[in-house]
């Protein structure tokens, strides 16, 4: 199949969005500037959360822990970023925190062989009750969110200027990440034994590549991408930590995993999409448009998500082995 | 025995030894006290039935799995095999019984797997394995697109895939786990000329079969297994095929299987041009057409993924026919529900017993009833009537010799040939009209293969028309009435079996009508 029609969704999707971005930009220029923005904001811990998921099931490994791996990093990134008064310091102890939660998701189901859905509910279940009970009232960053960084004159320039060149840190670094993760994936050796062990691990065994190390390796790594995305809710997007905070985002992120087919570029894509619903429902509302039909409005975003699983229904293949514990004997 | 490696002149310690190995898994002793030596540039064939611990010595030998006791030694040496890495290390290749590559990478991803070319830092370099990939195909005569994706690739050339990683690893020592199950004739023939090419070039190989034919044509010396431990080493100048089987199954055994003549009566099963796409939408089978009478095997051979498969699903209600008719005693079945098929006198033994015979984890006796567990006398009013069931299992168990503790085992903890019986009792002992039977004696042990194919024949006897789907050449031959040949999804031959012999029927197995 060409690329053309394997991706004709896509297209479809894709062009349709901007055209119709391109129509509203016409009358609404400032409307669909902040739409656009808005749309990359929201879209953000979605892609770290997919890639998360990315990096674990490509490896044969379900993670639906991500949810609590980004609740448990917003949570470690704003406690150490409140109290030493260093973003930096918080968004590492986020992404470390991350990663400790993806190697204690490895030990539960890569060294124990524990049932993956019930270790990445373990994790889940763990970080609401953390977060809940050490959560204090009143805690505030010193030194405000993450600031804004313009890119030069770029960021002058009109619409794209303001939504592609005038972010945030960590909303740069996942637009970098998204095709240095496609790359690694698809052009490097640790990529190459990562697909193969998702697909068929004792085949990668055979030719001498550890599936405990790989995995383990990508557990820790995505859970490092899942606490970056925590970090991004706590310290980039609202500036302190809430209960429950991530609201089901690292839920939505698989179902953004799914329909990108497990490919960082089309995670990306799926977020972006996810993202752009969110941003119109919430313009919508804002303008008060349709106001006697507030359902309908809500509506929006599962919509879109049910026209792209019905496009997409059947069609995605997850790596052969996920969810299966692998034992060499 | 005298052991020729130790006289050798030249005194090589063995290239590959095996030292009193032990492994057993819980209960089953696999290997017991088991040693063997590989000398360099020999091809040292492992024959043993189904279950004698083949697989389980070389995956020992391959470190894919730890002996409880033992050794084993390279080049005289003893070394620690804790993974496949300590194998490679020592350059012995492997090719697996159940073919370990990726279905979703191409085939030079496949072969460098775990030994990547790269560009530095870990980027691969993958037109220089394409390179390498077919340079080696060449060398050895193993050609094959190292781009293709695996799963695309027939049997045949996937096992191409296998070789060559080994050689590519620049294995010294290769060990194949029965290679020529999934060949035609031809494709083997060419696999032993190029295992003798590679035994020139000072490669040990360790060859595993039960095909006591390939061990006389290609091997230097044979040893023979049976339940877990070695029964004996000898050399194909010492013995001949009676004399190897004895020392296999460790009794005299009746290699063709006994039958009278065919009275074959009016036709039972007639396929009118039918056309079946496989699970990935390509046209598997293509316009095929067929009679099957009432007294006769009919056998389909063919290599494996040729339309097999889509063929019985599609007969069974298994799977949908894109057009075309399939007739039972003249009324037709096409696109009824496998139990309407089922209940209608189609008696079906699957080729994937594992998969689609049994519900392993659930009893004996709820597996041999699970064609009617539904209906009176084993459910009233929607209420199952165990003592009827109980009852039913218990004659069946011993009608068919089922070897087990008791009917409420699982059918899991069966062995192959036990699992077999079990399928075979469910189908066979309720009066059929037409056996379906895909693969039957694929991988159980002599005793159950006997005992299937007397099965078989009885069926045919009583005026059972048998549609017999296999693999393996000798079965059709020696089973089938009438042989087809499929060939891409079509018949390309239809003969009474005493007008086709080995060869012509090989050939056509492998490139269809063009060939005969
Ligand atoms: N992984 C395993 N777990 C449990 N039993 C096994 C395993 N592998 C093999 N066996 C048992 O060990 C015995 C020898 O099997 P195997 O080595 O595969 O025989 P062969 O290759 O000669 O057919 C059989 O009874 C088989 O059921
Ligand atoms: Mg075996």
């Amino acid at each position: 199949m060409s690329t053309l029609t394997r991706y004709r969704w896509w297209f479809v999707t894709a062009a349709f969005l901007v055209a119709f971005t391109l129509f509203t930009a016409e009358f609404q220029q400032p409307q669909t500037t902040a739409v656009l923005a808005a749309t990359l904001r929201q879209s953000t811990p979605l892609v770290l959360g997919a890639l998360c998921g990315i990096l674990c099931e490509r490896s044969g490994v379900i993670n639906i822990g991500i949810e609590g791996q980004m609740l448990m990093s917003a949570f470690a990134g704003f406690v150490v970023a409140s109290s030493t008064g260093d973003l930096l310091l918080g968004v590492a102890a986020g992404i470390g925190c991350g990663m400790l939660m993806g190697a204690f998701l490895a030990f539960l189901s890569v060294s124990l062989r524990g049932d993956q859905i019930i270790a990445g509910t373990v994790l889940n279940i763990a970080a609401i009750g953390l977060t809940s009970f050490f959560f204090q009232q009143g805690r505030s960053l010193p030194s405000g969110k993450t600031s804004i960084i313009k890119i030069g004159p770029l960021a002058d320039l009109p619409v794209v200027g303001r939504v592609l060149f005038s972010n945030r840190p960590l909303t740069y670094l996942t637009m970098l990440l998204v095709p240095v993760l496609w790359y690694t994936l698809f052009r490097t050796t640790w990529g190459l034994r990562t697909r193969a062990v998702g697909e068929h691990p004792s085949a990668a065994e055979t030719v001498g590549v550890s599936v405990v190390r790989i995995r383990y390796l990508n557990l820790i790594l995505g859970g490092g991408l899942a606490g970056m995305g925590g970090a991004y809710l706590s310290l980039e997007a609202v500036g302190s930590f809430e209960r429950m905070m991530t609201n089901g985002k690292g839920f939505v992120a698989l179902a953004v995993m799914i329909f990108g087919r497990w490919n960082p570029v089309g995670a990306w894509g799926a977020a972006l999409l996810f993202g752009y619903a969110n941003a119109v429902q919430t313009q919508f509302q804002f303008r008060g448009w349709l106001a006697d039909d507030p359902q309908f409005i809500g509506m929006m975003p599962f919509i879109v998500t049910i026209v792209v699983v019905a496009g997409f229904v059947g069609r995605a293949r997850p790596p052969a082995s996920i969810g299966q514990p692998y034992s060499r004997e | 025995m005298d052991d020729p490696i130790t006289q050798s002149p030249t005194n090589d310690p063995p290239a590959l030894e095996a030292v009193g190995i032990c492994k057993r898994f819980d209960t089953v002793v696999a290997n017991q006290d088991v040693n063997l030596r590989i000398g360099k540039g020999q091809i040292h064939a492992l024959l043993g039935e189904n279950g004698a611990g083949k697989s389980t010595l070389v995956n020992i030998l391959f470190g894919l799995y730890r002996a409880d006791e033992g050794e084993v030694r390279v080049n005289g040496r003893p070394v620690r095999m804790n993974s496949p890495h300590d194998a490679i290390d020592h350059h012995i290749g492997m090719v697996h019984q159940h073919f370990q590559l990726v279905p979703v990478l191409t085939v030079a991803e496949n072969i460098v797997l775990g030994h990547e070319p790269t560009r530095g830092r870990g980027l691969l370099d993958l037109d220089r394995a394409a390179t390498e990939v077919s340079e080696l195909g060449k060398r050895f005569g193993l050609e094959v697109d190292p781009r293709a994706t695996v799963e695309d690739l027939p049997v045949g050339m996937q096992q191409r895939v296998e070789i060559l990683r080994a050689l590519y690893r620049k294995a010294d020592i290769l060990i194949l786990d029965e290679p020529t199950a999934v060949l035609t004739p031809q494709e083997t023939d060419h696999l032993l000329e190029v295992l003798r090419g590679l035994a020139a070039e000072g490669v040990a190989i360790v060859f595993i079969t039960h095909k006591l034919r390939e061990v006389l044509a290609v091997a230097d010396r044979v040893t023979v297994m049976r339940g877990g431990r070695v029964v004996g080493t000898t050399t194909p100048a010492e013995t001949d095929q009676a004399g190897l089987a004895e020392m296999m199954v460790g009794r005299s055994v009746v290699l063709r299987v006994a039958k009278t003549e065919a009275r074959p009566e009016a036709g039972v099963l007639e396929i009118r041009d039918l056309h079946v796409r496989d699970v990935r939408d390509r046209p598997a089978v293509d316009g095929l057409s067929l009679v099957v009478r009432s007294g006769e095997i009919f056998g389909i051979a063919g290599v494996d993924g040729n339309g097999q498969r889509e063929l019985v699903e599609a007969m069974t209600g298994l799977r949908m026919s894109d057009s075309g008719s399939i007739l039972l005693d003249g009324s037709d079945i096409t696109g009824r529900t496998p139990r309407q098929i089922s209940q209608l006198g189609v008696a079906h033994i699957p080729e994937d017993r594992e998969k689609h015979g049994l519900i392993g984890p659930h009893s004996i006796a709820d597996n041999l009833v699970l064609n009617r567990y539904f209906r009176a006398p084993y459910a009233r009013r929607g209420l199952r009537q165990l003592d009827a069931i109980d009852n039913e299992a218990e004659r069946l168990v011993a009608d068919y010799d089922i070897r087990t503790e008791s009917i409420g085992a699982t059918a899991r903890s069966l062995s192959g040939g036990n699992k077999q019986k079990v399928i075979t009792a469910r189908e066979l002992s309720h009066g059929a009209r037409l056996l379906v039977a895909s693969q039957p004696t694929r991988g159980i042990d002599v005793g159950s293969i006997e005992f299937v194919h007397q099965q078989i024949v009885g069926q045919r006897d009583i005026g059972v028309a048998v549609l017999l789907i296999s693999a393996e050449l000798d079965e059709i031959l020696s089973l089938s009435d009438r042989i087809g040949v499929i060939f891409k999804g079509r018949l390309v031959a239809i003969a009474d079996a005493g007008d086709l012999d080995r060869a012509t029927i090989g050939r056509l197995m492998g490139a269809g009508a063009d060939a005969a």
